[in-house]
């Protein structure tokens, strides 16, 4: 039988490993870029420090970095920041899991059945459209000052991006993929787990990051409504003590903890993504 | 046998796509569909494939009333519609779900090598040219050993050399299992070199215009059939031109 070939010998096999490797910003470049990015922050920071040392100023509402450091170095000696960091994140997991889960079924429950879209969409997008902190005051009604509401108000962050994102994912599945599947004659079943489920994932990907993202936005309006421990207790006492290093110090922790929640997010989902073509070099 | 009867179909914005089609392709005959863009070549086969069904008339595959996807009928896309997640191989065995691994295996090992891609097995589609695609499809296409192929101009992305190559394997694989194939093409060569019989399409709504008989140039005694096939392109080129 004959074989076809010209054009595929002509094509070295060294050109097929490690696509994705490849498509990653080359090293020196990407280098460069977080020296830039990182280069006005740090001589603020550096000024600041300076400014404050040599007298220039006294650094008492905004103190400068070697003091908003020696903060949190001190509530970590202390062990302080874990007991408030490990409050802080419970929180944002058990609202994360409960929105995120929520949102999922949701999402998936109207992107597939048109009675479930015209019977709770419009309702869920009217609820979206309240800006979700103004629930605070009936939560703390119903469910008290505790744990509940925080976590309730967090998962409703979550919830509506997700919602959102995974409704909307399954409504724009390429008809064409689906009839893929359809000539091969999968079930229902099976065209749901082999051509829908992998067509939504990066669109479902992407909205878990932005309810991730949410979550915490959300946990700080949750603490700050009133804790005992957690992040956003340590915003509230460092203002009402007059501690703005506490604040800042809280703030940073607050930005490393969301930053190392999203990337935990990226590094986990990103071997199911693999196959994408995408040019995305940064996280 | 693979028959039309009256078919006619107008899609629901009201487009008539086609009008009274009536064709039987024998079984193991090589029937090519040309005609100009938007005379319904296309929907022809998406109704014989069973994806979508007929406002009027039948389809019959062997006497069974087509109305959807049927395992004896298979279909490559006027695009590769690949599935982006799946490498090269499992695309190809895409449609072996329920067959053993182990045969799976080895069909879709023998499916790519036969479109030489045995090396391209186990990259992304995203990875692959236009021409390599499409023919991942084909091997998808041919892996399950369905009694009917319809082709949806298959080779048009493809160069004239690799165009020539796959036209001798299409006719290789017929050779083996002699399914019916309805082939739809642009290329009054590509007709006049595989088919045994060509239609040409009219637009608006989609007809047949004439049905020209091509069996004296195939199986492949290229010197003997020379001047048969130079003739019959030059009546499907007259008709096609005749076409408006
Ligand atoms: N889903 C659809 N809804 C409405 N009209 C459609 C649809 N699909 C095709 N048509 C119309 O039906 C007619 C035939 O289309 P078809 O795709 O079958 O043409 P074709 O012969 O395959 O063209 P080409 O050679 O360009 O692929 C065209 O006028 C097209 O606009
Ligand atoms: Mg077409």
């Amino acid at each position: 039988m004959a074989l076809l070939g010209l054009n595929e010998t002509a094509r070295p096999a060294v050109e097929s490993p490690s696509p994705s490797g490849a498509r990653r910003g080359s090293g020196p470049g990407r280098i460069r870029r977080l020296v830039l990015g990182l280069l006005l922050p740090l001589v603020l920071a550096l000024g600041w420090e300076w400014a404050v040392r040599a007298g220039l100023a006294s650094g008492r509402l905004l103190p400068p970095p070697g003091r908003i450091l020696a903060a949190l170095a001190g509530l970590a000696a202390s062990g302080d920041l874990w007991v408030h960091v490990q409050a802080t994140l419970l929180r944002v997991a058990a609202g994360f899991a409960l929105g995120a889960s929520l949102g999922i079924g949701a999402g998936a429950l109207t992107g597939i059945l048109p009675l479930a879209r015209h019977l709770l969409d419009p309702g869920l997008q009217a609820l979206r459209a309240v800006p979700s902190l103004a629930w605070v005051p009936l939560f703390i009604l119903w469910l008290g000052i505790l744990e509940t509401p925080k976590v309730v108000l967090i998962a409703v962050g979550v919830f509506f991006p997700v919602y959102v994102g995974v409704s909307g994912a399954i409504a724009s599945v390429d008809r064409k993929l689906v009839e893929v599947g359809r000539i091969f004659r999968l079930s229902k079943p099976a065209l749901a787990r082999r051509i829908l489920l992998p067509a939504i994932l990066p669109a479902t990907l992407v909205a878990l990051r932005t309810g991730l993202g949410l979550g915490f936005l959300f946990v700080v309006a949750a603490e700050l409504m009133g804790a005992s421990e957690g992040l956003g207790y340590l915003l509230v006492e460092g203002q009402q003590f007059g501690k703005p290093d506490q604040i800042l110090a809280a703030i940073i922790a607050f930005a490393l903890l969301g930053k190392a929640a999203d990337t935990l997010l990226v590094v986990l989902t990103q071997p199911l993504l693999r196959w994408q073509d995408v040019a995305r070099d940064v996280l | 046998m693979l028959t039309f009867q009256d078919v006619a179909k107008t899609y629901a914005d009201g487009t008539r796509a086609l009008a009274g089609i009536t064709l039987s392709v024998a079984p193991g005959e090589i029937v090519a569909l040309i005609g100009g863009s938007g005379c319904g070549k296309t929907t022809v086969l998406r109704l014989a494939a069973g994806l979508d069904r007929p406002s009027a008339g039948v389809i019959r595959l062997d006497g069974e009333t087509i109305a959807e996807p049927h395992p004896g009928i298979g279909l490559v896309f006027q695009e590769a519609r690949l599935l982006p997640w799946l490498t090269v191989a499992e695309n190809v065995g895409f449609g072996l779900h329920h067959r053993p691994a182990a045969e799976r295996r080895a069909r879709v090992a023998r499916a790519l090598a036969s479109v030489n891609l045995a090396e391209q097995a186990g990259r992304w589609p995203r990875d692959l040219s236009g021409g390599q695609q499409q023919r991942v499809a084909i091997a998808r296409a041919f892996v399950a050993d369905p009694r009917v192929l319809l082709l949806d101009e298959p080779f048009s992305a493809l160069d004239a050399v690799t165009r020539a190559d796959l036209h001798r394997h299409l006719l290789a694989l017929w050779a083996q299992a002699r399914p019916t194939i309805l082939l739809v093409t642009h290329d009054v060569a590509e007709a006049v070199a595989l088919a045994d019989r060509a239609i040409v399409m009219r637009p608006r709504p989609g007809r047949i215009d004439a049905a020209l008989t091509i069996t004296p140039t195939r199986p492949s005694d290229p010197e003997a059939g020379l001047a048969a096939r130079s003739a019959l392109r030059a009546r499907l080129e007259a008709s096609l031109r005749a076409a408006p």
